[in-house]
């Protein structure tokens, strides 16, 4: 298997990628290479022009200021597992990279190309759903800020325009005490998952829940909030009751198909079970206000 | 280095960030292979993996499923480790790479890690045994190893080996760890 023939640039600042990208009708990004690689050798890609975005030094920074944790599109994976300003604001991150492939696949692949591929089954689209995350995109002709839940439209398919190359990745930081976290269920270690599931969970004064966030990957053609569970768990004591009836609203509000992996059926269950599972691991995290 | 890739094309360049290459040009790279420096001209689409198989002659590093999976054509990059078959050769122009050629001595004494997979078993028909000796020694060189065979066995999930059962390459990695450790 070898790569299809394109023409290759490999600009070295964005504005001059830029402007390849506003010139060229058809064109990708190389920037991890660990999905493009495989679509160009398996010819489900054939683009024109392939822009490696390598010397692009300004778009690998990783910032942790304003309540935010922004990373450019080239930060390599395992860069932003491994930093620990962003695990101090965020763990949930690292929680759910270690989900991503291996190690070997994460020290190539980058925090853009994850999300610009949008596999439904990936992790880091369905944490930025879950956090409400933003994107920032560029093209020649400027920027704009898309909210998580506006950018992954269908399987591998987002609201970047052909001539927008995204930029940024923004994930909010967690309020102080709010509990967290992400599981998922694979059939063998690294491999994409038949289903995942991450939460977080912040408690009032009284010990009740002030605030459930329940978002999950695998189940459909995006990932997914699941707000019906969310809304059923405001104001709910934390506890076996509540988290199992989460399960399955969750479990209820998503339609999938049977595919190679697993049946619908399969995966609906699975999902009641993790939602579960990632409520019952958030709320042992989470802490009463100080 | 008698590549099929234009090692012979003298003429040309160091990549240009305004040029557009096409599949029959040939981009200059500048690279150090395990402890080598080694200039080569390049096809933009030409993957690291046939780079170092093909141009260089190194053929240790094995190329199994060529999309990531196997993990049997894993070198390292600038200390990192890297499928070859999904990184193209254009993208290492600069880095350090070593392949499994580089990990005995230069007399042939073999790398911890090599001697623990012969003595432990860690290998029968040795396709992807490449692989895994450049996985483990990343790992005992630079990872805290699992406690739990489990979680080891979570460790070497990058790589697959269809006859050893992984038994012997969890013992190979133990003894390799022990005995890096032991020399402090
Ligand atoms: C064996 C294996 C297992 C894997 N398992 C998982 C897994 O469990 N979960 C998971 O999430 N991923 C998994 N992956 C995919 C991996 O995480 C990829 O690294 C990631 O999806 C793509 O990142 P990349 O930087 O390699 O992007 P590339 O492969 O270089 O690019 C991917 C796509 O994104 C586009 N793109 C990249 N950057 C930009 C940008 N800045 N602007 C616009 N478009 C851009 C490209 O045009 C291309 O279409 C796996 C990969 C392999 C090989």
């Amino acid at each position: 298997m070898k790569p299809p023939c394109y023409e290759y640039v490999a600009p070295d600042t964005l504005a001059g990628a830029l402007r390849v990208r506003a010139e060229c009708e058809d064109s990708v990004v190389l920037a991890g290479g660990q999905s493009l690689v495989p679509t160009l050798n398996f010819r489900l890609a054939n683009p024109d022009t392939v822009i490696d975005l390598r010397r692009v030094a300004e778009l690998a920074t990783v910032d942790t200021r304003d309540g935010m944790i922004r990373v450019g599109a080239m930060t390599r994976q395992r860069t932003l597992e491994r930093n620990e300003a962003a695990f101090a604001r965020n763990p949930l991150i690292r929680e759910t990279m270690e989900y991503i492939a291996h190690p070997v696949i994460r020290s190539r692949g980058t925090i853009g190309g994850s999300v610009a591929h949008a596999d439904p089954a990936s992790e880091l689209p369905c944490l930025l759903v879950l956090l409400d995350g933003e994107l920032t995109a560029r093209s020649s002709r400027g920027e704009r800020t898309i909210p998580a839940a506006d950018f992954f439209e269908f399987v591998f398919t987002t609201a970047l325009e052909p001539e927008e190359l995204l930029v940024e990745v923004a994930f909010p930081v967690l309020e102080p005490g709010e509990g967290w976290a992400f599981r998922e269920f694979a059939r063998r270690h690294g491999d994409f998952a038949v289903a995942g599931a991450g939460a977080t969970l912040l408690l009032d004064d009284a010990g009740r829940i002030a605030r459930a966030r329940l978002a999950a990957c695998g189940v459909a053609t995006t990932p997914v909030r699941l707000r019906a569970a969310e809304e059923a768990l405001r104001g709910a004591e934390p506890g076996t009751e509540a988290f199992r009836a989460a399960g399955e609203l969750a479990r209820d509000a998503v339609t999938t198909v049977d595919d190679t992996a697993a049946s619908a059926d399969y995966r609906r269950h699975l999902l009641s079970g993790l939602v579960n599972d990632v409520l019952t691991r958030a709320a042992a995290r989470a802490r009463g206000p100080r | 280095m008698n590549g099929n890739h234009g090692t012979d094309h003298l003429d040309a360049e160091p990549v240009d960030g305004d040029t557009r290459y096409g599949p029959d040009d040939r981009i200059a790279i500048s690279l150090t292979v395990n402890g080598e420096k080694v200039e080569a001209a390049v096809s933009p689409r030409l993957l690291l993996s046939d780079f170092l198989r093909g141009d260089l002659g190194l053929t240790g590093t094995h190329v199994g499923c060529e999309h990531g999976v196997c993990g049997a054509c894993t070198v390292h990059l600038d200390g990192m480790p890297a499928r070859s078959c999904l990184t193209m050769a254009v993208q290492v122009d600069g880095m350090e790479v070593r392949t499994v050629e580089g990990l005995a001595e230069p007399d042939g004494t073999l790398h911890p890690v090599q001697r623990a997979f012969r003595e432990c078993h860690g290998l029968q028909c040795g396709f992807c045994t490449p692989g895994f000796l450049m996985a483990v020694t990343h790992l005992v060189e630079n990872e805290e190893l699992a406690e739990t065979d489990d979680g080891l066995r979570a460790q070497l999930a990058g790589n697959l080996c269809r006859c050893t059962g992984y038994m012997g390459i969890v013992a190979a990695t133990r003894r390799a760890a022990a005995e890096i450790a032991s020399k402090g």
